[in-house]
């Protein structure tokens, strides 16, 4: 006979009031692995995202620059342009590796979101995109024909969502213009997936933004000359440099405050998870008195009954704890595609990333729980005097 | 000369109410040897309980002393009054105090448990079987009658090997026939065994078989 099992037998008792406490603990744990697992995840994929844009800094015309690259990063329109001149002044700077310019442009196309309407975006790129991001690879098709062919270049996702295939045309309301689709790249797991890309001048021109570019792409030999380098550009009226890092960390203090938000929900899940634990525990203690009085008759010590009310609410976060990661993990995908409807920039890849390592952290948290709020039950149960508990439970 | 298990002088329990203080139990001589088979009698409220309560060490005393198998208890605190009572004392109440989510069988390992007892399974079941209960060992106590949990309890009582046994009311919940069957076995245990039993009881006809009654009126003792 051990104690952990008269005292899973104690708690078979009520099984309908120990059912609920068990639920509540496990909806606090499953709300925090949830939480934190999205922490973890939506780091990971943010910065994944960063990383295979190719380049650690960003040239934008002069305005808000987060704005700019949170846009750019999530493929909207609206962006404001420069001129294709300070491209070419600033290619020719001996620090860069490599450098791509880049021209977004929307269009309003009453076809989009099942009919409702919205903006279809594309991306003008140069030769030279692709350098960058020397990983992506073709699924079919291949690069375009010329810098001013009517061509485009689907992403991979973008490819699914239009069921298209290489050869098929496009049409771009508004502008009225047929293009026809040359290739379709591999899942990339960036923001490129759900872009298509048309040739830099071909978009300048069906745009009519002549001379324009939204951006330019640098990477540079050393990592060390970024702070030299975009010191060198601030002289440049029209323009603005951000650098991937900076993003990245705007962002990610972006996300941190709704994030304080959400923990503190889960803390005060937690926190009514305790109450509900300990006001479970002495309830069952006080409905106990006279049995417990008893085992303390027939030779109990305080220890004894301390032991076991603290097992008893120990098991109970246990399994709690045990609930709690099982719905976070089968939850995950709903907390994800909520998460995702609600970001004003999600990255692309998991964002809610349970590993087991996240779980046993859980599991570890749980039982601390119970090793908390089981200490006072469990006083209050040891501290019975025999003979006053079990007058009181004649 | 047997050996004293019980030795009170004076023995006194006063409950303080608002209006007035209550003497339970009113200086109280009494000696009970080892091997006796003792019964407290006496009207309720008046004192049995308590006497058996203060014998149990389950209760402090006001004032008088008190010896348990030769330890002086008065003034005892509980962490003191808990390793007497472990694996000294028996005790065996009216509601037969049976744990419920427990069977027959886990009530008597518990008890052994609490006492640091190893093999406490075999002995258990020994336990059991001695009072016939060998069928119903893996029983919960709402799947027994009356007379069996009452058993099961005794056995319980009797699984650290105690000095004494005390039982409170013992066939209080329990039919003729039942009530019997207890007594049986605590004649038992006496005769055989040369166990100390001490009951309090308003059973006539268990009252009669102890080798010695005590009656009891308003705290005292009125006749032993």
């Amino acid at each position: 006979m051990n104690i952990i099992s008269i005292a899973y037998k104690n708690l078979k008792r009520k099984k309908i009031r120990s059912g609920l406490t068990i639920g509540g603990v496990a909806v606090a744990v499953a709300v925090l692995v949830s939480l934190l697992g999205f922490d973890k995840g939506y780091r990971q994929s943010l910065t994944s995202s960063i990383d295979k844009m190719g380049y650690q800094l960003l040239v934008t015309a002069k305005g808000c620059p987060y704005e700019a690259a949170t846009m750019m990063l999530k493929g909207g329109g609206g962006l404001r342009y420069m001129e294709q001149d300070v491209y070419e002044k600033i290619s020719s700077d001996s620090r860069i590796d490599k450098i791509t310019p880049q021209l977004i442009a929307t269009v309003y196309d009453p076809n989009k979101e099942n009919g409702q309407g919205g903006f279809a975006l594309y991306m003008g790129i140069a030769d030279s995109y692709l350098t960058l991001k020397p990983w992506t690879k073709f699924k079919s098709g291949g690069w375009f024909s010329s810098e001013t062919a009517d061509e485009a270049i689907f992403g991979y996702e973008a490819a699914e969502f239009e069921q298209r295939l290489v050869g098929d045309k496009i049409f771009i309301p508004n502008i009225n213009k047929v293009l026809t689709v040359v290739g379709i790249f591999e899942r990339t797991g960036s923001q490129d997936d759900g872009t298509i890309f048309l040739p830099l001048k071909t978009t300048q021109t069906i745009f009519s933004l002549p001379d324009k570019l939204s951006g330019i792409g640098i990477k540079l030999k050393n990592l060390s000359d970024i702070a030299e380098f975009e010191e060198s550009l601030y002289n440049e009226p029209s323009i603005q440099i951000i650098s991937m890092s900076q993003v990245r960390g705007t962002i990610l203090n972006l996300v941190s405050s709704a994030k304080v938000l959400a923990n503190s929900i889960a803390v005060i899940a937690i926190f009514i998870a305790v109450i509900g634990v300990v006001n479970t525990i002495l309830m069952s203690v006080f409905e106990r008195t006279r049995e417990i009085g008893v085992m303390k008759a027939i030779g109990a010590s305080r220890m004894d009954i301390f032991k076991l009310i603290w097992t008893e609410t120990i098991l109970v976060c246990t399994f709690g704890g045990i609930l709690g990661s099982i719905l976070a993990l089968l939850g995950s995908s709903v907390v994800e595609k909520i998460i995702k409807g609600v970001l004003p920039y999600a990255p692309s890849g998991q964002l809610v990333l349970i590993k087991p390592s996240l779980l046993l952290e859980a599991l570890i948290g749980a039982i601390i729980l119970g090793v908390v709020s089981g200490i006072y039950p469990a006083w209050r149960a040891s501290s019975m005097i025999p003979v006053e508990a079990i007058r009181t439970g004649e | 000369m047997s050996k004293l298990i019980v030795k009170a002088e004076n023995l006194t329990k006063t409950y303080k109410l608002l209006a007035e203080d209550i003497k339970a139990v009113n200086n109280i001589d009494l000696e009970i040897s080892s091997g006796e088979f003792v019964s407290i009698m006496g009207p309720s409220g008046s004192g049995k309980t308590t006497l058996l309560d203060m014998i149990g060490c389950l209760d402090s005393i006001t004032s008088g002393r008190l010896e348990i198998l030769g330890n002086d208890v008065s003034g005892k605190k509980e962490s003191k009054l808990v390793k007497i009572r472990r694996g000294n004392i028996g005790f065996i109440f009216q509601d037969f105090s049976l744990v419920p989510s427990l069977t027959a069988l886990e009530n008597i390992q518990l008890t052994l448990h609490f006492a640091a007892v190893k093999q406490e399974t075999q002995k258990s079941i020994d336990l059991l079987k001695r009072v016939g209960l060998g069928h119903r060992i893996n029983h919960l106590p709402r799947q027994l009658s009356g007379g069996e949990k009452q058993r099961v309890a005794i056995a319980r009582a009797l699984a650290t090997e105690p000095k004494f046994l005390l039982a409170d009311e013992p066939t209080g919940h329990l039919d003729t026939e039942n009530s019997q069957e207890i007594l049986n076995i605590f004649k038992q245990l006496n005769q055989e065994k040369g166990l100390t039993i001490i009951v309090a009881t308003h059973d006539a006809e268990l009252g009669s078989q102890a080798g010695r009654i005590i009656y009891l009126k308003d705290g005292k003792i009125v006749s032993k």
